[in-house]
């Protein structure tokens, strides 16, 4: 990875709920990031600068948040900037915030993410009809639930294998107390009776609605090196976009998503995602989307995806737990998801991870995050050991 | 070259934004829905109105309860103001021309936003005294203050009128945020044309300069590589199903059909892009990757989308699957 090191030394987040309505959107942000300085043994005095990320301001109504949220996060008198890639937007914020510890730039970079979906509804906020735009409005399910049926069909796959990835992550929040949804009594049944929203996706095979935040403290090595707890280090981090139509364009298994892999894990030193990393966080709201991006990040041959989930590989006793957190499945504060993916990555190879802690052995763990119609991509290696100079 | 058509367009949540305010906020405006203003006393010794849930210069909590809070004025002076010579209807606090001042309230380090009622500009001074005018119906909002009017020398602040609270009524969580934008949104130039061409029955394409892919709608662009697709090309209005999803959530739009519906990705005969569109004249349980389609126009054409109503089934055989692979 070029530049400096960059550890990430402190992780907080809310628990996720459908509706947080106890607290305003400061409260929502203020209660991850005070998490996050406590577990850094940090002070909002000890913080450089400040990269806040959400989703769209249509969510919640609130035009350019990150200003009046300025001084709830510590950051008067100091930098404070908004990043904003849709659905992706929690990975790209982190990976910004990272940059400006690997510049050089600052040594302690809080980063925050949130989404308070309940101030609105996220169907409404994803398919605001548009003048001049094709009028068929079929909500972000009616958007992926067709490249679903495109991926069955490329890859000859049993239409159960969604249903399993849905009944896995909701099994493995259950270990996860900040999880929104904690359902003990899931099995494949109570999925395939579930209603029949977009088929072929059902209910469950879909995420919730969360109001919820993530925060990180990102230090430099300096920094890193000083503080007593444990320390994630930053192994490699890559984005790519790409459009969202374009001729004979890959929808099921984009060439962006496929590039930024390639690029992230060539910084990282990973040559098989599947035997290199100990886990990973994955960007996962619609079940069939594990066995799809599993193909995508290269942890099998493009058509294996669902005999890898199938297998339980991806289960949290498997040899590469996919979302031991439990996943977009089982929270989706949108803006903070991403984010959550990478910070659940770091605190895997913090062993910080409670319950839900995986066996480490390489000591590397992926968080990735993708957004739009899978336009952008955001994904980063982190690691319990310093990256080999 | 004709003119781009333009729209205008509201942006509006239905119902309006339903805004938790969090403890702090909340207890500031439970105490004007009780007729009174409360502040914060900070740790250094500052009184910020209205409150915040943390210190806006350290970032510290401020404690929902404690000895911290203070009730201030009513009575407060004017810091500054701006006149508000027309008043639009509902985007303003009165319907009448009024300042908005900063103001500060008796005791307080800070000063808050609100409307003063004076009549002209010359009636309204900074340093000048006022007072709030509570409304009789309050209901936990800063709009419980109608406004603030001239308070003269030796005059006492009118207090609020008595209000017979709601059953069950408790502290202030939340409040609705009506948000609306209204603007007007111009489709551009292959847009416009791709509209025009479906009044007449046609659907217009456009050549990507540097590949031979055909791209319709177009939206000007190559999108692979930005170049403008000036060469148009007419696209058949016949096509086939990619790929689909049938729909069983009502209304998820006024514009979306009764459920169940399919919403399918369509790649048209002589087109390289995809594009989603409504499948009608089969039971939903029928429609297929590969089913031959074709637009179903509306008896009157117009330039605009309602022009193709839905597509429909050919009746021709299915294309192949190595047919439109490359295009999922």
């Amino acid at each position: 990875m070029a530049g400096k090191l960059v550890g990430v030394v402190g992780v907080g987040q809310t628990k996720h709920r459908a509706a947080n309505k106890e607290v305003s959107i400061a409260g929502l942000v203020r209660t991850a990031a005070k998490e996050a300085l406590d577990d850094a043994g940090m002070t909002w005095a000890d913080i450089d600068a400040v990269v806040i990320g959400k989703a769209p301001d249509m969510f919640e109504g609130v035009a350019m948040p990150e200003l009046y949220l300025a001084d709830a996060l510590g950051a008067a008198g100091k930098p404070m900037m908004r990043v904003h890639t849709a659905g992706s937007v929690g990975g790209s914020t982190s990976i910004v915030a990272a940059k400006l510890v690997a510049a050089g730039v600052h040594e302690r970079v809080l980063t925050v993410a949130f989404e308070k979906q309940s101030e609105s509804n996220a169907t409404w906020g994803l398919s605001v009809p548009m003048p001049f735009a094709p009028p068929l409005v079929a909500g972000a399910g009616g958007y992926f639930a067709p490249l679903i049926r495109a991926y069955i069909a490329r890859a000859k796959a049993p239409r159960h294998v969604g249903h399993l990835v849905a009944v896995k992550d909701r099994l493995a929040a259950l270990r996860n107390p900040k999880a929104h949804l904690h359902m003990p009594d899931i099995d494949l049944k109570t999925v395939e009776e579930s209603l029949l929203l977009w088929d072929p996706l059902r209910y469950l095979d879909t995420c919730p609605s969360s109001d919820g935040a993530m925060a990180m403290v990102l230090a430099s090595e300096r920094v890193a090196d000083e503080l007593p707890g444990p320390v994630a280090w930053v192994h490699g981090m890559a984005m790519r976009s790409e459009p969202t139509m374009f001729a004979r364009r890959d929808q099921v298994n984009p060439q962006a998503g496929r590039d930024c892999a390639k690029d992230v894990y060539a910084q990282a030193g990973i040559r098989d995602p599947r035997a290199d990393l100990d886990c990973a966080e994955v960007y996962v709201p619609f079940s069939w989307y594990e066995p799809m991006w599993l193909e995508n990040l290269g942890f099998c041959a493009e058509g294996d995806g669902w005999k890898l989930t199938e297998s339980g590989a991806t289960a949290p006793d498997g040899d590469i737990p996919w979302n031991p957190s439990g996943g977009v499945l089982s929270s989706n504060p949108i803006g903070a998801s991403g984010m959550v993916r990478f910070g659940e990555a770091a605190q895997q190879v913090r062993e910080r991870a409670g319950d839900y802690q995986v066996p480490l052995r390489t000591g590397k763990a992926l968080g990735h995050a993708y957004g739009g119609g899978s336009q952008f991509f955001s994904m980063w290696v982190v690691g319990r050991d310093k990256p080999a100079a | 070259m004709a003119e781009t058509f333009t729209a205008h367009h509201v942006l509006e949540y239905p119902g309006g934004y339903t805004r938790s305010v969090g403890p702090v906020i909340g207890r500031f405006l439970t105490a004007l829905r009780d007729g009174r203003i409360e502040g914060v006393r900070l740790a250094d010794g500052r009184v910020l109105v209205p409150p915040t849930e943390y210190d806006p210069v350290t970032s510290q909590d401020v404690a929902p309860e404690g000895d911290h809070w203070v009730t201030l004025g009513p009575a407060g002076r004017v810091e500054t103001w701006t006149w508000v010579r027309e008043p639009r209807p509902g985007k303003h606090p009165l319907d009448r021309p009024f300042a908005f001042a900063l103001i500060r309230p008796d005791g307080a380090d800070t000063a808050m936003l609100h409307a003063v009622d004076c009549g002209s500009p010359d009636a309204i001074t900074v340093g000048m005294r006022v007072a709030p005018r509570w409304r009789a119906e309050r209901r936990g909002h800063v709009t419980d203050i109608e406004a603030w009017v001239p308070l003269a020398d030796g005059e006492e602040p009118q207090p609020a009128p008595l209000r017979v609270p709601a059953e069950d009524e408790g502290p202030v969580t939340g409040i609705v945020s009506p948000v609306r934008l209204e603007y007007d949104v111009t489709a551009g130039e292959a847009t416009t044309r791709y509209l025009r061409g479906l009044a007449e029955g046609r659907i217009v394409g456009a050549r990507a300069p540097s590949s031979d892919d055909v791209y319709a709608a177009s939206r000007g662009t190559d999108p692979r590589t930005g170049e403008p697709t000036t060469v148009e090309v007419e696209v058949r209005d016949t096509g086939v199903v990619t790929t689909f999803c049938v729909v069983n959530i009502p209304g998820l739009s006024e514009l979306a059909p009764e459920i169940p519906y399919v919403s399918a990705q369509i790649l048209l005969d002589g087109a390289d892009n995809t594009f989603f569109g409504l499948i009608r004249g089969i039971p939903v349980d029928e429609v297929r990757m590969g089913l031959r389609v074709r637009a179903k126009w509306a008896d009157e054409l117009k330039p605009d989308h309602t022009s193709i109503e839905w597509w429909e089934p050919t009746g021709e055989p299915d294309a192949p699957y190595e047919h439109y692979k490359d295009y999922l």
